[in-house]
């Protein structure tokens, strides 16, 4: 007897409890178990159409709410979950467990949460937990990127609950449905998606905190926040129309900074808004083929992504260095590692046969079918900018490039099987879509490799290569790429921000000018502030007690003349 | 049959039994036992109390009459929905405290005081339990008095020399607002010509035309306010907190204030009515209107305070704000968020000043600066600082979500939507002033003092995580406080449009 009432989330928070006290070996089975357990429980013991739900103040809390939507990413999270715990096994620190226990336990909460409130908990929770894996760097820059991650997942939270308040208000109802861009609660809570989803402007949080945590806890971290938050916005706005344009600014803009980064797991961090902003396009766009592609997308997206962390993950483990131009020729001591780097990289760069391309090809057929050309040639851009800076640059720093003369070891077993694990997913979803496809929530008939499809890719292929023949016109990039030398790193790296810094000097007089005038603003608020609510402020002394007295008189006064009125 | 007898006399046993005690601890003199007697006391307070709220629910209103002397004339004890849940409120705060302030008090006070500190908490909580009981306007304000006076007293024993100073502003303080509850009830008695409330109730919607009578309105929501640390009559609250002993402050920041928005409640709701508090005279608008402020400008004193004490006592002016705001609505959703709130806040913030009671146990400081590192040295103590501090904020599966809910809820009842976001706005600033403990406590290294503290004693940490885990427990589990606090508000708005 299987017992089907229990929520997804239980299971990791039990195991959660019992790491605590569990260590050695034993800890090491549970780790492994809880994600094996639980998938297999919800494989068999959750069909769709579940719903379970506890009775809190007048409402009715839906823990589970099965559809083949929330279910798909409840299999996502447990694949990755037990992905990142082989890749943890050796991680002897009992924090780290416990948190990411707690924080992929909070993920599935959100994802199989049927109403606004109890996604709100498991909202706050996975801030609250998933800061941790960061704190565990114990590192200055660590903890100070870790308190700004947790202020900004906080306030997306008080934001989320300030938006189900007044939702509840006008609907009278809590249900996570669509929800809809309409009123201040669609804004509020589209907001709170928005920052989960590293929205442009809104995603500082992901690259400063994400490179901070540790080798393990950024392959956690890089798994669930930003998935739940692309299945937030499935659920709750799909086919929102300005969703198309943010998702192609967020494939844009990251480009440029991957491509000058320095710290490699910064640089995959920039990449991931990449994708997220295919999956963003495709939950814009709204028709089944794209929310198809968009969760598709993401499935893949953790897979690939998790690996490509894991494999900076074993190179920041194994030689304590993380910097691109520090880096190079690892190939010789850790070619395991190289190798699948080197397949992760592939897949996000949309090879066909890889994962990537059996997802990304579906928003981007879906986008042209909806008429949005010229954001189909930014998402095109966007791709020959991922196998730039992350199907290239990535590999090629780390293991490549000029010898760094670091001599390691290969990474630890256990990591090198976490790492096969997802190159097999990698490359089985990618030659074999079918059973992928068979998870997908919408009906949809698609085939990546027919004709079309693959005469898409080739097109792609063609202005990739465009655009490096345009770069080279314009001198901006090094003549051949397969060959960049020191010299050539040097346009990298200096060329291309000097480009950048004039174009600042040009903007610089009127930011300043703006920068100043908030900067006097809120100066002055927080003196206001400080001279009257500071410790020595009018509000914070000790009064005199005629004084005291005094008030009480005048609010005397003043009550029996507006009384007598 | 015995029982039934003891039932009956149990309004008059809620206020008789710690009466009597107070002197017999005198007597007893030995602190151990005078400790012992107060706790069976409150325990036993409790358990009167619990079934009071039983019968009352079961039978509705009991009338008691004093001395067998019948109602106008005699003082009635009347128990409905509203103070038996404020009593319950009362005697269990005191049932944790008591217990909790035995090893507190020996370290703070002086061997041979210690005696008194109980005899005094005792006559204080007699005086909280008498005005919560009473149906009879005069003796209200004489209970009153007993609490006040033995809380100037408790505050007094605190070994900061500061404690004087403030225990002395208080009186003050306390003394002119008693005197005006005093001049409002005597401007009652002179239009009405009785001080029973129930009759009163009944014959002031005849003279609402008469000055005397919205004066009696100003001096008595004055007085009062003065009690309840309304805006800006609250400047006695902080010194008094924060150099008064631990055991004390709990004590009294937990259900002093707690008792006199009882008697502000009683007043606009039972005595005047609501027609008259909130349709003849614009309490209302102007009890918002100082809430609001109340709220927003000691939330930011709080965030700038060093010592945490002082700062939760501000804090404490900031949530009496929530309470007021829900007062000041004037609908049954208001009022039953006010008193989730009076519920809510005395849970919450004994379980704070409790745990800070704790740290100041080991270290003798409650500074930030002495603070830092403390988390590391004291992880239980300080982890129910946390949750208290998550309470305070109103994280959900915690009290504070359910009363700021419902508070929430209420306006936008109203359509007051800035209002609403007023109420979300404070809770941000208290996330501000929480943190910056959690952050000092967690994230730097150890002070002097915090590297050599240990683990609070049991005796202290059983207390504390028993409020905390009630602050979880009442956070989750609503049935009691919404269930009575919802028949409390339909008592206090019959009448109302």
């Amino acid at each position: 007897m299987w017992m089907s009432e229990l929520p997804p989330f239980v299971i990791f928070f039990v195991a959660a409890l019992l790491a605590l006290a569990a260590r050695g070996w034993l800890r090491a089975v549970m780790m492994l178990a809880t994600p094996i357990v639980g998938g297999l429980h919800l494989w068999f013991g959750i069909p769709v159409g579940t719903l379970l739900s506890v009775p809190l103040l007048e409402f009715e809390l839906v823990l589970v709410r099965a559809d083949r939507l929330s279910l798909l990413f409840g299999y996502m999270f447990h694949i990755a979950a037990l992905i990142a715990m082989i890749f943890a096994l050796h991680v002897r620190e009992r924090t780290q467990t416990v948190a990411g226990l707690l924080y992929a336990g909070s993920a599935l909460g959100a994802v199989f949460a049927g109403d606004l409130i109890t996604l709100f908990i498991f909202w706050e929770l996975l801030a609250i937990t998933s800061v941790f894996l960061i704190w565990a760097r114990k590192t200055e820059r660590a903890m100070r990127a870790g308190q700004r991650y947790l202020i900004i997942q906080v306030t997306s939270g008080v934001l989320l609950l300030a938006g189900a308040l007044v939702h509840y208000h006008k609907n009278d109802s809590l249900a996570f449905d669509y929800i809809g861009l309409e009123g201040i609660s669609g804004t509020l809570i589209f907001i709170a998606f928005g920052i989960k989803c590293a929205f442009p402007f809104l995603h500082n949080w992901l690259t400063d905190a994400y490179p901070e945590a540790t080798p393990t806890g950024t392959v956690f971290l890089s798994a669930f926040t930003t998935k739940v938050a692309v299945y937030s916005l499935a659920r709750g706005f799909p086919g929102t129309d300005i969703l198309v344009y943010i998702g192609a600014a967020m494939t844009c803009f990251p480009i440029f900074y991957a491509v000058i980064e320095n710290d490699l797991r910064r640089v995959l961090a920039y990449s991931m808004i990449n994708q997220i902003g295919f999956m963003v396009c495709g939950v814009g766009i709204g028709t089944a083929l794209a929310l198809n592609g968009a969760v598709s997308h993401a499935f893949n997206d953790v897979i690939f992504k998790g690996l490509l962390f894991m494999s900076m993950g074993a190179v920041l483990y194994r030689t304590g260095e993380i910097r691109g131009s520090h880096l190079g020729g690892l190939y010789k001591t850790m070619p395991k590692t190289a190798i699948l780097c080197i397949v992760g990289a592939s897949s996000i760069s949309a090879f066909p046969l890889f994962s990537g391309f059996v997802s990304k090809s579906m928003v981007m057929t879906a986008m042209i079918e909806e008429g949005y050309d010229y954001l189909w040639l930014m998402l095109l851009f966007a791709s020959a900018g991922v196998f730039h800076h992350a199907g290239i640059k990535i590999p090629y720093f780390a293991f490549f490039a000029h010898d760094s003369g670091i001599r390691t070891q290969e990474a630890p077993r256990n990591m090198l099987i976490a790492m096969s694990l997802a190159a097999v997913l990698c490359i089985f979803i990618g030659s074999q879509p079918q059973y992928l496809y068979g998870l997908l929530p919408w009906e949809v008939d698609y085939w990546p490799y027919d004709t079309t499809h693959v005469l898409a890719q080739l097109q792609l292929l063609f202005f990739s290569a465009l655009a490096f023949v345009w770069l080279n016109k314009a001198g901006l990039y090094p003549p051949e790429l397969p060959s960049v030398n020191i010299d050539a790193e040097w346009l990298y790296r200096r060329l291309l921000p000097a480009g950048l810094r004039t174009t600042e000097r040009g903007l610089m007089p009127a930011w300043q000018g703006f920068n100043a005038a908030l900067s006097r603003q809120v100066n002055a608020l927080t003196d206001f502030l400080l001279r009257h609510h500071g410790p020595s402020g009018t509000m914070a002394r000790t009064w005199p007690t005629g004084s005291m007295a005094l008030w009480v008189a005048v609010l005397l006064a003043v009550m029996v003349l507006v009384y007598y009125i | 049959m015995i029982s039934s007898a003891v039932t009956l006399q149990l309004p008059a046993l809620q206020v008789a039994l710690p009466l009597i005690s107070a002197p017999l601890g005198l007597l007893l003199r030995r602190h151990r036992l005078v400790w012992a007697l107060a706790v069976v006391v409150c325990w036993m307070s409790l358990a009167i109390s619990w079934l009071l709220l039983q019968q009352v629910l079961a039978e509705g209103t009991i009338s008691y009459a004093m001395g067998g002397w019948a109602a106008p004339w005699g003082i009635e004890y009347r128990i409905d929905a509203v103070n038996a849940y404020v009593a319950l409120i009362v005697t269990g705060i005191a049932s944790v405290v008591v217990p909790y302030a035995r090893r507190s008090v020996e370290q703070e006070i002086d061997e041979g005081r210690i005696t008194y500190f109980y005899v005094l908490l005792l006559l204080c909580f007699t005086g909280l339990l008498g005005m919560t009981v009473t149906g009879d306007a005069f003796n209200l304000f004489v209970f009153l008095e007993i609490s006040s006076l033995s809380t100037y007293a408790l505050i007094s024993l605190g070994r900061d020399r500061r404690a004087l100073t403030a225990a002395f502003q208080y009186l003050i303080m306390g003394t002119i607002g008693g005197t005006f509850v005093l001049i409002g009830v005597g401007f009652l008695y002179v239009v009405t010509g009785t001080l029973n409330m129930a009759d009163l109730a009944d014959r002031l919607p005849e003279v609402t035309q008469l000055r005397t009578l919205h004066t009696a309105f100003a001096f008595l929501v004055v007085g009062i306010g003065l009690k309840l640390a309304m805006f800006p009559l609250h400047l006695w609250l902080p010194n008094a907190y924060a150099y008064a002993p631990n055991a004390a402050t709990i004590f009294v920041a937990a259900t002093s204030t707690k008792v006199a928005v009882y008697a502000l409640l009683r007043y606009i709701g039972s005595v005047f009515g609501p027609v008259i508090s909130y349709e003849d005279v614009p309490f209302g608008e102007i009890a918002i209107i100082l809430a609001v402020i109340g709220l927003l400008s000691c939330s930011f004193v709080a965030i700038f305070q060093s010592n945490v004490k002082r700062m939760l006592a501000y804090s404490s002016v900031a949530q009496i704000g929530y309470i007021l705001m829900g007062i000041g609505l004037a609908s049954k959703t208001g009022l039953m968020a006010s008193l989730l709130h009076l519920f809510n806040h005395a849970l919450m913030k004994a379980g704070l000043f409790m745990a800070v009671g704790c740290m100041f146990y080991r270290i003798g400081s409650v500074r930030l600066d002495d603070l830092r590192g403390i988390g590391h040295s004291m992880p239980w103590t300080f982890a129910a600082f946390v949750l208290g501090g998550l309470s305070l904020i109103g994280v959900p599966l915690t009290v504070g979500f359910v009363s700021k809910w419902y508070l929430v809820l209420a306006y936008l009842e109203q359509d007051l939507w800035p209002l609403a976001f007023v109420i979300l706005f404070g809770s941000l600033l208290s996330v501000i002033y929480v943190w910056r403990v959690v952050e000092v406590a967690w994230f730097e290294s150890p002070s002097p003092r915090a590297a050599e503290a240990r683990e609070a004693p049991l005796a202290m940490l059983v207390p504390t995580w028993i409020l905390l885990l009630a602050n979880v427990f009442f956070g989750v589990q609503t049935e009691l406080t919404v269930g009575v606090a919802g028949l409390a508000a339909q008592i206090l708005t019959e009448g109302l449009r």
